[in-house]
């Protein structure tokens, strides 16, 4: 501020010797003179104020007068004096906003697997029964995604997932796998979701597999919700409790016929209920499919999170007419991050999921024999897999995984309903964000069938949007 | 559907059993995502605001753990600053999505994004991710420039004085007090590094160009080959060639980073590791931006008058 002062005082001497001797030269160079005397004035006060001054006014042009033009001079020095404080104390012009997105109206991402491996099991498709593993001994591309999403309107955000894959014959398959809409400013913390999607039953079954820490569906998931998870058409009502910690609770509604409500309406169901489908339509509203689901969340500690979560699915089934399932879960994540994590490393997490599936099995006509009718019996199947990642330094994950799956003795035999048990430790390196290696090794115990042996190295790369991680 | 009431009842006895929250605070509540940002924000609000920070000051701030709880704080915020260039890219737009809090939508009163505005350095010419995690919209780390700092100030004050128009003449006043102090803390801190006018800096990341650029220093190499990816053998041993051939030997380190590929490098060029943290709180006496920069500045000028 010393420097201001001095200027204005400088500014103030040009001033008192401009009266005397200069009225007597031309009056347009005086005039100019007096203007940029002003504009310097103005500027001086800006900076006193703290403010960023605006750029100098032209120069007085030469008169030819020695009077007006060392006074001219005298004032072209000062304002270079102001610019030069101006400069020290105010950024350049400012830009006009940037958009914050580099994706336009659109994020436009595409996210591809390939797996490499050897099984035991000649068959590997016996084995690794999930949409998404590996389909045989040697190369699986399982899941090549093309992601679509983006702001509507203000009411509105819109979703699409469409998934290609290759089948064990190297076949082109395509899915619309999600497309739905979400509210964005329903009041009273209500929040709307319709179309098509994955059902928010636990932890795993709504994300994809480039999200999932282990090459393969884990096995109860892929019991109860069949190869592609529970997945359908309908909508979702979800609420934000006013609790002071995370408490969501919502509810979906969907419809419950197609092999990805595998446990409900499905004509893919024999291996559950070993009859023949009954073809049933919708009479009545309990014939469709309902996912409620309570969510709550605590910070242990600034570095450590629980996240709890209860889940239940209830919905006719095709084993015959007024039969019905019920299918119970539970989810309990923790994550320890460091305080001072570099890339979100180092970390340990813990994700265990339970469920429960009481399937009454109307009476039905045995699949592999139309001579046998099989009675109506309660089928139980439960099944837990839980599985704890270490990030053990920036870009590295050391990864275990324990599950079993089983169901009770019935009226016949299904591999899908026997006692089976994995064990599957793996290790992934992330060279960046956007690509990632696995190598996961599977030690697999069926149930009559035997122990097998399976090796999966798995690759990803992603394009586009940047990822972005639920918790 | 027995079982499904019993299930909804059960849910809902269960909220409300736990409790309804604490009752509502008339103070306006603010959220930034990073801890520089909630500084400028709690010397501008003053005391007619409460102020988050989402991210710890020690942590990354590209890699924040998406938090349920971190959905709950936002849902009841009044204003969100976030620092924008995608810095945030990774982890706000899925909070957001959960969020439903219509006061904090985008091109609200209440959302202020740090970033529109600021004259951006490393612009990328191409999007190539090939050049590393580049952010198309430049370095996003532009709160080291103080002169960054007045511009979001500045803006700051205007949206609150929008939000919450009552307490428009605290919000002047204290921004009006708050420049002062960055004017003379800026006269300050120019002078005390002026001596060192083009010392040669290396950083882990591209974290420190704008205070560089601000203050005449320059970054001759960062630890890093590419931005977010990790320092190879093969680098280091370019990145210690350089440092001796240019006489660079101040490294500096935040807290979050990896000091020992630091002092790695430092055994072999005798430059000395400076631990300094880019967001307040993130090292001992620096929970304003004042006190964060007079550190800063007093750590980076004793450093090289050191090696003078």
């Amino acid at each position: 501020m010393h420097a201001c002062g001095r200027t204005a005082i400088l500014v103030g001497a040009c001033c008192f010797g401009l009266d005397a001797p200069v009225w007597a030269q031309t009056p347009a160079s005086v005039e100019s003179l007096r203007r940029s005397l002003a504009a310097t004035a103005a500027r001086i006060d800006s900076l006193e104020a703290g403010l960023c001054p605006s750029a100098p006014a032209a120069r007085v042009r030469p008169s030819g007068s020695a009077n007006t033009d060392s006074l001219a001079a005298t004032l072209d020095r000062l304002n270079r004096r102001v610019d030069a404080m101006r400069a020290s104390r105010c950024a350049g012009p400012q830009p006009a906003p940037q958009p914050q997105r580099s994706g336009g109206y659109m994020n436009i991402g595409f996210v591809s697997l390939t797996d490499l491996g050897w099984s035991t099991e000649p068959d590997v498709g016996s084995l690794q029964l999930g949409d998404h593993d590996p389909a045989v001994r040697g190369f699986t591309l399982p899941n090549s995604e093309i992601s679509l999403d983006g702001a509507v309107d203000p009411y509105f955000k819109g979703f699409s997932s469409i998934v290609l894959k290759l089948d064990s014959n190297g076949e082109t398959g395509i899915e619309l796998e999600e497309v739905y809409f979400l509210t964005t400013s329903l009041p009273g913390n209500f929040q709307v979701k319709g179309g098509q999607f994955f059902t928010e039953f636990g932890r795993q079954n709504p994300q994809h597999p480039h999200s999932w820490a282990f090459v393969d569906q884990p096995l109860v998931l892929n019991r109860i919700f069949g190869p592609e998870g529970l997945r359908g058409q309908g909508a979702r009502v979800s609420w934000l409790a006013p609790t002071s910690w995370y408490t969501e609770a919502m509810v979906g509604v969907l419809n419950s016929a197609g092999g990805t409500t595998f446990s409900f309406r499905s004509d893919e169901s024999s291996e559950i209920h070993g009859g023949v489908p009954t073809e049933r339509g919708v009479r009545r509203v309990q014939d469709l499919l309902l996912v409620p689901r309570v969510a709550m969340s605590f910070d242990l500690t600034d570095t450590q999170t629980l996240l709890l979560g209860a889940s239940a699915a209830f919905g006719p089934n095709s084993s015959g007419p007024g039969a019905s399932t019920r299918i119970y879960g539970a989810d309990v994540y923790y994550k320890w991050k460091s305080d001072r994590a570099q890339q979100g490393f180092p970390f340990v997490s813990s994700q265990t999921e339970v469920l429960y599936r009481r399937y009454d099995a109307a009476e039905r006509v045995a699949a592999d024999d139309p001579a046998v009718t099989l009675p109506s019996e309660l089928l139980s199947d439960r099944g837990v897999y839980s599985q704890l990642l270490w990030g053990i330094k920036p870009r590295w994950v050391a990864g275990l995984r324990g599950e079993f799956a089983g169901g009770d003795d019935a009226a016949f035999d299904s591999q899908l309903r026997a006692d089976r048990f994995r064990l599957s430790p793996n290790l992934t390196w992330y060279p960046t964000e956007f690509s990632k290696l696995r190598l996961q090794y599977n030690y697999d115990h069926r149930e009559a069938i035997g122990t097998d042996h399976s090796v999966w190295l798995q690759f990803e790369f992603l394009l586009g949007a940047h990822a972005s991680h639920k918790f | 559907m027995k079982t499904i009431a019993r299930f909804g009842l059960a849910a809902a006895t269960l909220v409300a059993l736990l409790g309804a929250g604490p009752p509502a605070l008339k103070k306006l509540s603010i959220v930034a995502t990073t801890p520089d940002l909630a500084a400028i924000a709690k010397a501008i609000g003053g005391d007619a605001v409460e102020v988050k920070a989402l991210a710890k000051p020690t942590e990354d701030p590209h890699y924040v753990d998406a938090k349920p709880s971190h959905i709950v704080t936002l849902n009841r915020a009044d204003v969100l600053i976030e620092g924008g260039a995608e810095l945030e890219l990774g982890w706000l737009p899925p909070l957001l999505e959960s969020t439903r809090n219509g006061r904090i939508a985008a091109g609200s009163p209440g959302r202020i994004v740090a970033s529109q505005g600021i004259r951006m350095l490393e612009v990328p010419v191409t999007f190539d991710r090939s050049r590393g995690d580049v952010h198309p919209f430049g370095n996003p780390h532009f709160l080291l420039d103080p002169l960054n700092v007045k511009i979001i100030a500045g803006r700051i004050a205007d949206h609150l004085a929008q939000v919450d128009p009552k307490a428009a003449g605290l919000f002047k006043a204290n921004l009006q007090a708050f420049d002062a102090t960055l004017d003379a803390k800026l006269a300050e801190w120019q002078k005390q590094l002026a001596p060192y006018r083009g010392a040669r800096i290396v950083t882990y990341h591209q974290d420190f160009v704008y205070l560089a650029e601000r203050f005449g220093l320059e970054v001759v190499e960062t630890l890093e080959p590419k931005p977010g990816i990790a320092p190879s053998p093969a680098h280091l041993a370019k990145v210690i060639g350089t440092m001796k051939a240019k006489n660079a030997r101040v490294i500096l380190v935040q807290p979050y980073q990896n000091r020992k590929t630091a002092e790695t490098v430092s055994r072999q060029t005798g430059a000395v590791v400076l631990d300094v943290g880019q967001q307040p709180g993130a090292l001992k006496n620096t929970d304003t931006y004042f006190r964060l920069m007079d550190f800063m500045v007093g750590t980076l000028a004793s450093a090289f008058r050191a090696q003078k």
